[in-house]
């Protein structure tokens, strides 16, 4: 658990960072969203201490982050940046070794975690680890850069912009595979972006900041619903919100129990995972009623009419 | 293909080009050039001793028929490979033979002008033999660089060009010429000036690099600091060098007539300490301006990327910073080794030592075959230095940024 109490950080007479304090949770992912200015990559930056905070502090698992020398607490966080800072001079397996190396863990152990997190990010440890950067895509390097901040086993991982350089097709890849590595290491991760779509997408809470000011940090769909202020409504977008009430939910959370093909034989089949704004979409275009949910192995799971799926589209 | 590569090359389709736009322009040039040595100035000097004006002699007129004949045939081949030949490696071969063929005709011509046992005569290089030579090094250059060797090839090029030089000089095979003989006077004070000569520079630049990469390192960091320190070190190139040795030697010997410690150490107004000074002096530039230039060039989300990873600002600084630098200052180095060489003649004229010796010394004597010991070497030696150090940041730049 990270605990923010009052971070403050002051630029002379400006004030970057004005106060903010929140509560990270374990196994979460926590998206900071704001305007460029907001202060939010200070904020992300003072928990690792790049920049040191003018006041007040922040806790790691109770511990005061303040209480050992900066470049310690960092090799115990891991840190993504855009445009993936990548070491142009140190192969992919090179890279994903610093911090492993700077902890003087043995060369045995940092090949067998370097061949675990290439393959979990879906390069092929032979044929990549002995690459350098500029050999790889823009998407490649994007995860190796995310290879290299989880190498020393992070509790924390920190990210600024992480997708902010990809291309919009490879950036939706990007982020389900995020998902996915947050659901594999439990990694507790907090990342700043400027795409509202974004932190919709990928957080577990989101926090809105703005002119250094926390606005509000809660469950996505809480920030549509009940929005702190007008700030906040316009930011999460007013005229779009009952579409992204409908985005937060999945197909199988607000499916239907399943009673028989009835009136769903000609509608879409859809998989668990869809999400609400997506099944509609699908039935709008083909004019059907009724949509099939199906699980992972294709066995029926239940059913969505428009109108159940109407209904999910305003506040409770 | 660079846009000058583009007008240098003749185009590759021979059927449709008339034969005129198939000739090589340089190799025209350069062919130009080379007729004018061969037959309109004299390829040797005769002088009757070292300092009489000399007599000038043709290439036709100092060698037997058949040595004549042979050499002009060699350099008529030459010049064809030169007009039309595309391949560079035959044009490589081409230009070496010519200069091997030249550098032949000029020890046989030496030998011929020389009566047995006589040490009084000299035969000195004429401006034909120069220009022939300039001819065909352009030549053996450009084939060179179209031909785009790695860096080891390059070097390994050097020490052939170097080892079949100094075995010939060795084996005696120009013992006749006049610089030879200038040589073989001079002997033991060769040693000691090329001592002299690569001490002075390895020396200074060593001095400057401990003094530069720190104050390069420091503007880089503080940038308000750049410019000051910069302009200062660029009033410092701007002052000639005859002139700052000149500066310096009152200094120097104020301290050494005061300071104990510095006379003991051998300071002094003159020699060494002055010239020493004054090569530290010039070489700061160039390697403050590229380690700047060099940091600059590191990107900014690396250095990010590795202080976020924990890595200290010294471990970020040796490890990423100065690494990812390192071709941009040793280009730096390169010009201050190579500027360094060739300042390093000028110092002899307060007694810094070094091949300058000689130059100064045959200016003094009117002795142009003295000047020549002195500047020959000093060529060969930048020379070297600046293949060698291309070579390295060649290796070190495999990575691109």
């Amino acid at each position: 658990m990270i605990v923010v109490e009052s971070l403050t950080k002051l630029y002379g007479t400006t004030t970057a960072v004005d106060a903010v304090s929140m509560v990270v949770e374990r196994n979460s992912i926590t998206v900071i969203v704001g305007t460029s200015g907001s202060g939010k990559s200070t904020l992300l930056r003072m928990i690792n201490r790049l920049i040191e905070p003018t006041s007040g502090r922040v806790l790691i698992d109770g511990r005061d982050t303040g209480s050992e020398p900066g470049y310690q607490l960092r090799r115990r966080i891991g840190y993504v940046i855009q445009g993936h800072g990548l070491f142009p001079h140190r192969s992919v397996a090179e890279n994903i070794g610093t911090v492993p190396r700077l902890l003087g863990w043995e060369e045995d152990r940092i090949r067998a975690r370097t061949a675990q997190l290439l393959t979990a990010l879906q390069l092929d440890p032979g044929a990549y680890a002995d690459k350098y950067p500029h050999q790889l895509s823009g998407g490649q390097q994007q995860r190796v850069g995310v290879a290299r901040a989880l190498a020393a086993e992070p509790a924390l991982l920190l990210m600024d912009e992480p997708f902010g350089a990809l291309d919009p097709i490879i950036r939706e890849k990007a982020q389900d595979d995020l998902l996915d590595i947050q659901r594999k290491f439990g990694t507790t991760i907090v990342l700043v972006t400027h795409d509202i779509d974004e932190a919709f997408r990928l957080g577990d809470r989101v926090a809105v900041m703005s002119e250094g000011r926390l606005l509000q940090y809660d469950r996505p769909e809480v920030l549509v619903t009940r929005p702190a202020n007008p700030l906040v409504a316009r930011m999460t977008g007013s005229a779009e919100r009952a579409m992204r009430l409908l985005s937060l939910t999945t197909a199988g959370e607000a499916a239907l129990p399943w009673t028989g093909s009835d009136g769903a034989a000609d509608g879409p089949v859809v998989p668990t995972s869809a999400s609400l704004r997506e099944v509609l979409s699908e039935l709008l275009w083909r004019g059907s009623e009724c949509a099939t949910v199906v699980d992972a192995d294709g066995k029926p799971h239940g059913r969505l009419t428009v109108a159940a799926i109407l209904a999910r589209g305003r506040p409770a | 293909m660079t846009t000058l590569g583009f007008l240098l090359r003749r185009p590759t389709s021979a059927q449709d080009t008339p034969a005129l736009a198939r000739i090589d322009r340089l190799g025209a040039l350069l062919t130009l050039v080379g007729a004018v040595g061969l037959f309109l100035l004299p390829f040797v000097t005769f002088k009757a001793n070292r300092i009489v004006p000399g007599d000038p002699r043709g290439l036709a007129q100092v060698l037997p028929a058949w040595v004549a004949l042979g050499c002009q045939a060699t350099l008529a081949v030459v010049a064809a490979v030169a007009l039309f030949g595309a391949n560079a490696p035959l044009r490589l071969v081409a230009a070496l033979a010519g200069i091997v063929a030249t550098a032949a005709a000029l020890a046989v011509a030496a030998n011929a002008l020389t009566p047995p046992h006589d040490l009084i005569v000299r035969v000195a290089p004429g401006a034909g033999f120069w220009l022939l030579l300039a001819a065909l090094g352009l030549l053996a250059t450009d084939a060179i660089t179209r031909m785009r060797p790695g860096p080891g090839v390059r070097v390994l090029l050097l020490v052939l060009f170097l080892g079949v030089a100094g075995f010939a000089l060795a084996h005696g095979t120009f013992d006749n010429v006049s610089v030879m003989r200038e040589y073989a006077v001079n002997a033991a004070a060769f040693a000691v000036a090329a001592r002299q000569h690569i001490l002075l520079s390895l020396g200074s630049l060593g001095a400057a690099v401990i003094v530069a990469l720190p104050l390069g390192i420091f503007c880089h960091r503080v940038p308000r600091a750049r410019p000051g320190v910069l302009s200062a070190l660029n009033i410092i190139q701007t002052v000639p060098s005859i002139a700052l040795f000149g500066i310096l030697m009152a200094p120097l010997g104020e301290l050494a007539a005061h300071v104990p410690l510095a006379a003991a150490v051998g300071i002094r107004g003159i020699g060494a300490a002055p010239a020493v000074v004054a090569l530290f002096l010039y070489s700061l530039l160039p390697i403050v301006a590229n380690t700047v230039a060099g940091l600059k060039r590191v990107s900014p989300a690396t250095v990010e990327a590795a202080l976020g990873m924990g890595m200290t600002r010294w471990q970020t600084l040796t490890g990423v910073e100065l690494v990812l630098a390192l071709p941009v200052i040793l280009t730096g180095i390169r010009i201050v080794l190579v500027q360094n060489i060739g300042l390093v003649t000028v110092a002899a004229l307060i007694g810094g030592g070094g091949f300058g010796t000689f130059v100064f010394g045959g200016i003094g004597q009117a002795a142009v075959d003295l000047v020549l010991l002195g500047a020959l070497p000093t060529v060969v030696l930048a020379y070297s230095a600046a293949v060698l150090l291309d070579a390295l940041v060649e290796l070190l730049d495999r990575v691109p940024q």
